[in-house]
């Protein structure tokens, strides 16, 4: 697999090709497959991706803990806010929804990682309904995407016990990120300067969940950053480019991981996890868990 | 070598890729090094697993594993109970380990019938795990492959013996390492491969003579 978006970018637009075409035959080199074996694992994870979406939106699902649970929901039907009837309000319920899921021990796509499971789904199937994409390009996007992880996993980390959550839920925005902007007809330069827009936005974000459990802020920052990954799309597709190298900067959220404090990767012993109402409801909810 | 369906995957009971999908995964390695599900299992958990483990059904995901369920099938709510139905006596302590593992770690010690293993499995983010010792010996099994694992005599010409074996069954060495603790003591060899390892290689390889122990762990990864 690639080590580099620029080495990606650069093999694909010499052949005019996408960054799905150079991934998937990376892939199927490197792993002795053949290129549509990948691409039938691909699609069955779209197809667990949109279940996960359509159960979260039921409103039934509560967390292991009861912290979170029913916010898709009410989201999908609550009052209306500026933004309904949009793609990006769409995008937001899609994102809580499946991480609503997860909480509750349902069963997911960890794209990257189950904590950052909400982001891709939710962008990608999203823009894939209000722009009417074939499910193929979809199958696309995804190997993109599993591109873009699997060089931030090599160069930085994929882990919040290792990196925060920039890690996890900024990972998954820059995979999401770059994968819908070519998605949608954009170059894989342009898949690279949003993957370096949406990840600049999530430099220095913490892994702070209470009580160490991925439920609260998790669920919320998968929609945030499902958020920072739509305005990454809508700038990138727009032109707009980001001056510093996407593969610099996913090198210094590395960096940044590595000089993170430990109370701030996943321990839940600083951030919202130390907050005083943070405590007390990470107390209350653990012993309701060992109660059963 | 990172794989893009590591990172589009696994299909997972959330809800943590470390503390749910990969303890199952290291429990469906550690499973193998007995043979299948044991008889009963001391699971020592370290760091992040020890801290937020409950939480997140830790607890519940490396019991499946050692059930032999996989990190997608839903049984993993339920594992506790099901253990306790199937014969397996698990028992859970927090501990701190040496030699500075991951921080999500766990020690397990597991018996099956007149089978034992001790083992670490070290959970390394987004499902990947691998487990970095075995009865002692420092290894490297990801499960990212199919995996022998084996203690022989440290003799000139084993290796080629033991690839000549699997060779017979058209298995394909993808990698191979070996450690031993000193020169002249048993050699301790983990050998991943491309092709499903079928049971009678164990036999095969005990016929060898100086093969003491076999055994071949699952695929738990893309």
């Amino acid at each position: 697999m690639y080590r580099a978006i620029a080495d990606a970018i650069r093999a694909a637009e010499a052949r005019g090709t996408t960054l799905a075409t150079v991934a998937l035959e990376a892939e199927a080199r490197d792993q002795g497959r053949p290129v549509e074996e990948i691409r039938e694992a691909l699609r069955r994870a779209l197809a667990v991706m949109r279940d996960a979406v359509a159960q979260g939106m039921t409103g039934e699902h509560r967390s292991v803990s009861g912290l979170v649970g029913g916010d898709a929901a009410k989201l999908q039907h609550g009052a209306a806010g500026p933004l309904a009837g949009t793609p990006f309000h769409d995008v937001l319920a899609r994102a809580l929804a499946v991480q609503e899921v997860n909480a509750a021990m349902g069963v997911i796509v960890a794209a990257p990682t189950a904590g950052g499971a909400g982001v891709l789904p939710a962008v990608l199937t999203g823009l894939a309904q209000s722009q009417a994409v074939p499910d193929e390009m979809v199958v696309d996007a995804l190997a993109t995407a599993g591109l873009i992880g699997a060089v931030v996993a090599e160069r930085a980390s994929l882990s919040g016990a290792e990196g925060g959550c920039q890690a996890e839920t900024g990972a998954a925005a820059g995979m999401a990120a770059g994968a819908a902007t070519e998605m949608l007809g954009g170059s894989p330069t342009q898949a690279g300067h949003a993957v370096a827009l949406a990840q600049q936005g999530t430099l220095g974000l913490v892994c702070d969940p209470l009580g160490g459990l991925v439920e609260l802020p998790c669920v919320f920052r998968n929609a945030t950053g499902a958020a920072i990954a739509l305005a990454a799309i809508e700038m990138a597709l727009a032109g707009i480019t980001f001056a510093i190298p996407v593969d610099e900067v996913i090198d210094v959220m590395g960096e940044i991981g590595r000089s993170m404090d430990v109370r701030y990767r996943e321990t839940a012993g600083g951030g919202l996890a130390a907050t005083p109402t943070g405590r007390r409801l990470a107390r209350e909810r653990l012993v309701q868990i060992k109660r059963g | 070598m990172v794989s893009i369906l590591d990172i589009i995957g696994p299909v997972m009971v959330g809800p943590s890729s470390s503390h749910t999908a990969g303890a199952c995964r290291i429990g469906l390695l550690a499973r193998g090094l007995v043979g299948g599900t044991p008889q009963e299992a001391l699971l020592e958990l370290h760091g992040s697993f020890a801290r937020t483990g409950e939480g997140h059904g830790t607890d519940k995901a490396l019991v499946a594993g050692l059930l032999g369920f996989r990190p997608d099938d839903v049984r993993i709510r339920d594992a506790l109970d099901i253990a306790e139905r199937e014969g397996l006596r698990f028992r859970f302590e927090k501990t701190t380990l040496d030699d500075d593992p991951h921080p999500n770690a766990v020690r397990l010690t597991l018996t099956r019938g007149d089978r034992t293993a001790v083992t670490v499995g070290e959970s390394l983010g987004a499902g990947r795990v691998r487990l970095s010792s075995v009865d002692g010996y420092p290894v490297d099994v990801t499960g990212s492959y199919h995996t022998l694992v084996l203690t022989a005599e440290d003799r000139r010409g084993s290796i080629a013996k033991i690839a000549a074996v699997l060779a017979e069954d058209a298995i394909n060495i993808a990698t191979l390492r070996l450690s031993r603790r000193a020169r002249g003591q048993d050699a301790f060899m983990v050998i991943e491969c491309d092709d499903v390892i079928p049971e009678t290689v164990g036999d095969d390889l005990r016929a060898l003579g100086w093969v003491h122990w076999v055994r071949v762990l699952p695929r738990v990864s893309a």
